[in-house]
């Protein structure tokens, strides 16, 4: 099978990759590039823990096709700390326990920055209806949607 | 008695009650793995990669209920890049009585070598059959469509009520039922009769005014971990293995891999991975012995990973039930007597947990006279594996309901009603010991006492209540602390931290140490790092694991005084350790400055070599906890859906170590408990097939279907722990589907005898009632 | 003499008794002497107990002591999730 040769932007790097046509997104995220923050929960789009964005936009990265990404630009869990710091997003989730297995956690701060991006002040009812893509079975959001709210507040200033 | 202590959930910071001896112990510290899990770091079971390595693929059954006439395997190896293939010819078989204990329960390996890979029969839905390994995915699951089976199907049984009766598809057919005398002549599926209790239900029912008596029935469930099940298995040419997995306890996946691989246990070294949930369906082994298998022929590194609809179809789930419940009582509202039936799907192979169950079920009562019996019974399901306090929930809340009505029916408050009726220290439990000191009626009363349960509900909204018990267990547990040379020290445990026990079992070995907190760093050694250790399950990591930690410290204090007291040459017992020093006492008070660990490790190699820690321990006395949970429902009349408004978990931690960790263990076993409550359910088709394999379908709660989860922390102390521990995790998950069914009843005036309550049922049940 | 309760289906072993005293001790004697008297019952029974003394509930330990005065439940063995 002919490989494709992909040319894309990953949390601001160049980056080149070969592909099968039915790769996903995630598939050469995880299994080609090495990126396994991204984590596969469903493979469906129900889950959200492969949550990343393409130009800013949130999506599952186990329903874009690898070779979709060509000339775009994709942002994964591992490009949200920069340099020894971490995302407001980030800091908040430990200081609020909001995580206790964690490996719906990459998925979470993913979509809850890419909600940040768009509206600085969510309500309760935003947050929770933005995160309703994402899977959590341990902590009963509670304390998931409080780091967001905190985290948006001390953002605004 | 201890205080009760209350701690809110919203009020991060200050605990102004708590014991002010301690130093981390209470305190929401950081914990060790944060950063990894926040940045994508952590390691989960599916993200380690070896070089020249295969993936692994299962063929499963695509009937529930099938004899295996063959099985050709010769296609699918022949195809280029197919390294391995492995069937039942793979895999020794067991005798009926090859039981073993193993990890928290007995395990028998005849039904687990039957249960890792069909053998005679494929005994359900997604039924391993086969397995190949192959330079890819896409070729290996391409090998699995060559692969040749030739089936015979047989009828099936899925409900456990269809599978009791006589004549119903056997699904193994020389099974005489176990606990009935005399026994049985003919074979059925019920795999176990179980019966507790003591008094004379006869005498106590002709004492009752009021006596209640209803039929329940709930659907099957699934522990629903985010992660699906995945392992990397390497063998190499001289009969050693390694084996990287997702489980909660990796010494338990060693024990099992190795009875099933046949070799020696030392021969095969177990990491886990981190680990992305597990609630009890990560206590037993699918994909690690077929990886095994399949490395060990190929001589090559095997990655094998589920996908969500095999972890729907062969992992997990607990069991539906089908459970009828009597109950009678005075007027005054005094419980005379009690008596539950409770028949549970044990899946493929015996071993449900409805002796947990039948224990459990009036286990917050103090009753004179109580009876529960058990059926255990076998299906075309997967085995059940333990989901968060096995069997209680489903007892519990059938129990639960009929004292919600006895309560409302004689017009008593329903939490005073538990309370003229609660367990208390000294009172027989309903399955036999006597209670020690326990938090049953401290959590009542909080309840009682709580905004929650004084606020006024708003129109149309329904308010229910109801408790929940969970034994907790203790178990084989190992820690050691090393000293380093610059003063800091490394802890290494052996139970996979599943919701945070780094962060707690950290805590007290900084306690007991008596050292800065960031001092202590924790690592979960692999299985040749440490003594045995069981499995993160029966909420007892932070119970165990903290007397076994506490139990390092002493190790490391004695050794710690003893090189001081040489040093200063003066003698051990006017040596001790206070906050983290050796200090001279006694005669020598004040001749010496105090040593620290760094002033002690710096010279260790001078003074008599390493400094370790060590504690290797069977803890016992685990402290049962009780809880109460206070739910606020609204129902939509017109579509029948229930929302949960408002709802509060009220619990006794003994001693709550990380009280973030501990909220969010109450906080999830209660979301959990929603799902079970409203929505989740296995759906099968006539032919005995799964409908709903996926998250679409088998709808778990998302973040905008549940409210902010209020949590209590009550701390009646257990004596036999260090800091006073009682497990914690399993609780909250008992009393959810008891206290939404009672709201749901107090805003509709309608009581559910099904779970789930999803809206069609709960839309029929208005329209029936007009 | 130590007060023994026996729960679940022990008693299809025991010809129906369900409680009975014995000298005090420990886990391992009791259930040396129950075989002793029983003989019925499973050699690898304690595999599949837990034992109650006086309420603390212990798991495969022999050498937990047993007073006089002491009440002991046998029950099945407790796991976990």
């Amino acid at each position: 099978m002919t490989r494709e040769h992909i040319t894309t932007t990953i949390n601001g790097d160049p980056v080149e990759f070969l592909c099968d046509a039915e790769q996903t997104l995630l598939d050469v995220l995880r299994d080609e590039l090495r990126l396994t923050g991204s984590k596969e929960g469903c493979a469906s789009g129900d889950c959200g823990a492969c949550s990343v964005t393409l130009d800013g936009r949130l999506v599952c990265a186990c329903l874009v096709l690898a070779a979709e990404v060509e000339g775009h630009e994709v942002t994964t869990i591992e490009g949200m700390a920069v340099g020894d710091q971490l995302h407001p997003l980030q800091q908040k989730f430990l200081d609020h326990a909001a995580l206790q297995c964690g490996v719906c956690t990459p998925g979470f701060l993913v979509a809850a920055k890419a909600l940040l991006d768009r509206n600085s002040n969510p309500t309760e009812t935003e947050v929770r209806f933005w995160l309703a893509g994402n899977l959590c079975r341990c902590t009963g959001y509670d304390k998931i949607v409080r780091a967001v709210l905190d985290t948006a507040a001390e953002m605004r200033g | 008695m201890a205080a009760v202590e209350k701690i809110f959930n919203d009020t991060i910071t200050d605990r102004e009650t708590q014991d002010k001896t301690l130093k981390w112990v209470g305190t929401r510290a950081p914990r060790p793995d944060g950063v990894d899990k926040v940045t994508g770091r952590a390691k989960f079971g599916a993200d380690t990669y070896l070089p020249n390595m295969l993936y692994g693929k299962v063929l499963r059954s695509p009937h529930a209920h099938a004899r295996i006439r063959s099985i050709d395997m010769s296609r699918a190896l022949a195809l280029p890049g197919v390294k391995a293939g492995v069937t039942r010819d793979d895999f020794p078989d067991y005798p009926a009585g090859a039981v073993q204990p193993a990890g928290e329960m007995v395990i028998n390996y005849r039904d687990m070598t039957r249960n890792i890979m069909a053998r005679e029969k494929a005994l359900y839905e997604g039924h391993a059959v086969a397995a190949v390994a192959a330079v890819n995915e896409r070729v290996a699951r391409q090998a699995l469509s060559l692969i040749e089976v030739d089936y015979e199907v047989l009828p099936h049984v899925i409900d456990v009520e269809e599978a009791m009766k006589p004549g119903a598809p056997l699904v193994r057919e020389d099974l005489i039922t176990e606990g009935v005398e005399p026994a049985p002549e003919e074979p059925s599926n019920i795999a176990k009769r179980v019966e507790f209790g003591h008094g004379d239900l006869d005498l106590g029912f002709s004492k009752a005014d009021v006596i209640i008596e209803r039929s329940f029935k709930t659907q099957p469930v699934h522990q629903g971990y985010i992660e699906p099940h995945a392992c990397l298995a390497s063998f190499s040419e001289d009969g050693q293995a390694e084996l990287w997995c997702s489980t909660q306890g990796h010494y338990v996946a060693r024990g099992h891999c190795a009875k099933l691989l046949q070799m020696d246990v030392s021969k095969l070294r177990v990491t886990c991975s981190e680990i992305g949930g597990g609630f009890g369906g990560k206590t037993v082994v699918y994909l690690e012995p077929l990886a095994l298998a399949l490395s060990r022929k190929a001589c090559q590194p095997v990655k094998m990973v589920m996908t969500r609809d095999e972890v729907f179809r062969a992992s997990g789930p607990t069991s539906g039930a089908s459970m009828d419940v009597r109950i009678g009582a005075t007027k005054d509202g005094r419980i005379t007597a009690g008596e539950a039936v409770l028949k549970f799907q044990a899946g493929a192979f015996g071993g449900s947990p409805v002796p947990a169950a039948a224990q459990c079920a009036f286990a917050p009562y103090d009753l004179d006279n109580v009876k529960t019996i058990g059926f255990d019974v076998l299906c075309n399901r997967p085995k059940v594996a333990a989901y968060r306090a096995p069997g209680a929930p489903l007892g519990e809340y059938a129990v639960e309901s009929v004292v919600d009505e006895l309560a409302k029916t004689l017009e008593i408050d329903p939490l005073e009603f538990r309370l003229k009726n609660a367990a208390k220290e000294g009172s027989d439990s309903s399955y036999g010991p006597k209670f020690g000191p326990i938090g049953c009626v401290e959590t009542l009363e909080t309840a009682q006492n709580h905004d929650h349960y004084l606020s006024t509900l708003k129109p149309g909204q329904g308010r229910g209540v109801a408790s929940g018990y969970w034994f907790n267990i203790g178990g084989q547990t190992s820690a050691t602390l090393n000293l380093c040379e610059d003063g800091s020290v490394a802890l290494v445990v052996g139970t996979p931290d599943i919701g945070g026990s780094r962060a707690s079992l950290t805590m007290m070995a900084a306690e007991s140490l008596g050292v800065e907190l960031d001092k202590v760093r924790p690592l979960i050694g692999d299985t040749s790092a440490l003594g045995y250790n069981m499995l993160t399950g029966g909420s007892r990591v932070t119970f165990a694991g903290g007397i076994a930690v506490h139990g390092a410290a002493e190790d490391m204090i004695k050794q710690l005084r003893e090189r001081a007291a040489a040093t200063w040459d003066v003698p051990i017992d006017d040596v001790e350790w206070h906050g983290g020093q050796a200090v001279a006492v006694n005669g020598y008070k004040d001749q010496e400055d105090p040593m620290g660990l760094l002033d002690i490790a710096k010279d260790m190699a001078k003074s008599g070599g390493p400094i370790v820690g060590r504690c290797s321990t069977n803890a016992q006395g685990a402290g049962p906890s009780f809880g109460c949970h206070i739910v606020d429902v609204d129902v939509d009349k017109e579509t029948g859906k229930v929302s949960v408004a408002r709802y509060t978990v009220i619990q006794d931690a003994g001693k709550a170590v990380h009280p973030s960790y501990v909220e969010g263990q109450y906080q999830g076993g209660a979301v959990q408990g929603i799902g079970w409550a409203l929505n989740e359910e296995y759906i099968y088709d006539e032919n005995g097939k799964v409908e709903n394999a996926g998250f679409l379908d088998y709808r778990v709660p998302v973040c905008s279907d549940v409210p902010m989860i209020d949590t209590v922390i009550v701390e009646v102390p257990n004596p036999t722990h260090p800091y006073g521990v009682r497990g914690v995790g399993e609780t909250p998950l008992v009393p959810p589907l008891a206290a939404i069914s009672n709201a749901v009843e107090n805003a509709l005036d309608i009581r559910f005898t099904e779970l789930p309550m999803s809206p069609p049922r709960v839309l029929a049940a208005i329209e029936s009632v007009g | 003499m130590a007060r023994i309760v026996l729960t679940g289906n022990l008693r299809l072993y025991t010809e129906g008794v369900t409680e009975l005293e014995l000298e005090s001790g420990s886990i391992r004697s009791l259930l040396r002497e129950l075989r002793r008297r029983y003989p019925d019952i499973p050699e690898d029974i304690e595999d599949e107990l837990a034992i109650s003394i006086d309420g603390v509930l212990h798991q495969d330990d022999w050498f937990a002591k047993i007073e006089p005065d002491s009440e002991v439940h046998l029950l099945p063995r407790i796991a976990g999730g």
